[in-house]
């Protein structure tokens, strides 16, 4: 891909990277199961159970360094975005909270790991993935709790409030239920991830181009890449808060159907 | 894929699913969620029950090891006022023996004074009768021996002389008076 920039590059002048960058082609002849970020979300798997397998194997009460770190993260997943936000009954969300915040992590980072560098997540198939993922555990839950015909009356007739103004808020309720929650929360994981990453292009490719160009050229390029570095450490901030956000939102989403009252 | 390059004319649309990347990512979150679910999370759940164990008990203990050697500081307290108590008794009753003890010896010892000087004064008194009979026979032997030279007269009677000096020694005793 970058040699084919490269080569667009002497050719025609610059080509800014585009959301073709994103399409990858299949590693194995045309089999779409083996393209780059397929190949990295396997990985992914792979690499945090065997992480989370070695930190927990021989999980004592003096923790080792390996079960420390592992236990580090759980237990902030586990207290600060399971058991401050859902409540009482956080412990049957705990595994899925980790499960999920653990695994937009790792494949955020893999954006910025050298010689990965891809976000898996800026493909929207994941996001989406993950997002229908949480549409289903919080509804399912407030389904489960209240019993289906108080949950649909908690949406649509939201409690306490003048009857004429549901004529105004039903309609937002159901949107907000059933398309924007979902809809946001992937998105909004794609988008940063898309955009980081093709930031990210944009600032080393544009500094790779520019080394070609004049002398005058040449002079500006280290800026560009210098500017890359800085971005590079950006995006790391901006991964760990995607991860943090999406995690949120789904124990604010399963608190909010566990709640009594809106 | 051909439909998603379609869709934007040349760049394709990055917000269409590919639906290899759908059931991958179904896929591999289920993996994972039971990787977590049944390993992971209850390995560290048990670290931290044990954990929040450990310093429970721990704390439990300490407790109960202050409250054990409260007990035994109110318990060696108690023995030793009792112990205290029993010395004061014993004081007492040791004094009040000491006391009575030397009140039976100074008693004894005055008996014993007065049984003394009793005897003493008995055996002052049988000395001097004694020596007050010798005495009379010897001045009775003296006094006629005395007078029969004076007078010359021979006074072999017995009974005659004995009562001469007993007239004799009525009259010096008459005469002291």
């Amino acid at each position: 891909m970058r040699s084919l920039v490269v080569f667009r590059a002497e050719g025609e002048g610059f080509v800014p990277p585009s959301s073709k960058d994103f399409e990858l082609p299949p590693i194995f002849g045309d089999n779409e199961f083996t393209t780059k970020p397929i190949f990295l979300i396997l990985f992914s798997v792979i690499l945090l159970s065997v992480f989370f397998l070695m930190a927990s194997r021989k999980a004592s009460v003096v923790p080792s360094k390996l079960q420390f770190a592992g236990e580090s993260v759980y237990a902030y997943v586990r207290n600060d975005l399971g058991k401050e936000i859902i409540g009482h009954e956080f412990m049957r969300f705990v595994p899925y909270l980790f499960t999920l915040f653990t695994f937009i992590l790792v494949n955020n980072i893999f954006g910025i790991v050298p010689l990965i560098q891809f976000p898996t997540m800026s493909r929207i198939s994941f996001a989406y993935v993950l997002g229908i993922i949480t549409f289903g555990v919080f509804h399912y839950v407030g389904i489960r709790h209240h019993g289906i015909f108080k949950y649909m009356k908690d949406i649509l007739f939201m409690p306490g409030v003048p009857k004429p103004v549901y004529i105004l808020l039903t309609p937002i309720e159901i949107a907000t239920y059933l398309v924007v929650r979902p809809l946001t929360i992937s998105l909004r994981l794609f988008a940063n991830m898309f955009a980081g990453h093709l930031l990210l292009m944009i600032f080393i490719l544009g500094g790779e181009h520019l080394l070609q160009g004049a002398v005058g050229l040449k002079l500006v390029s280290p800026f560009a890449f210098a500017f890359g570095i800085a971005l590079t450490f950006f995006e790391l901030l901006v991964q760990c808060l995607q991860a943090y956000i999406f995690t949120l939102l789904t124990a604010l989403y399963i608190g909010g159907a566990l709640a009594d009252e809106h | 894929m051909s439909f998603t390059l379609l869709a934007a004319g040349g760049a394709p649309n990055p917000l269409l699913p590919h639906t290899a990347e759908i059931v991958v990512g179904f896929v591999a979150f289920g993996l994972l969620y039971i990787v977590m679910r049944r390993r992971v999370v209850p390995m560290f759940e048990k670290a931290f029950a044990a954990r929040t164990e450990a310093i429970q008990g721990g704390m439990d203990r300490a407790e109960k090891a202050q409250l054990e050697a409260q007990r035994a500081l109110v318990q060696y307290n108690e023995q030793l006022s009792k112990a205290r108590e029993e010395a004061q008794t014993l004081r007492e009753e040791a004094r009040v023996q000491g006391s009575a003890i030397v009140e039976e010896l100074r008693a004894k010892a005055q008996e014993e004074a007065a049984r003394i000087t009793a005897a003493a004064h008995a055996s002052i008194e049988a000395e001097r009768q004694q020596a007050v009979t010798s005495l009379r026979n010897e001045v009775g032997t003296l006094a006629v021996e005395l007078a029969s030279k004076i007078v010359g007269e021979a006074l072999e009677d017995q009974a005659r002389q004995s009562r001469i000096v007993d007239r004799f020694l009525d009259d010096l005793e008459k005469s002291k008076k």
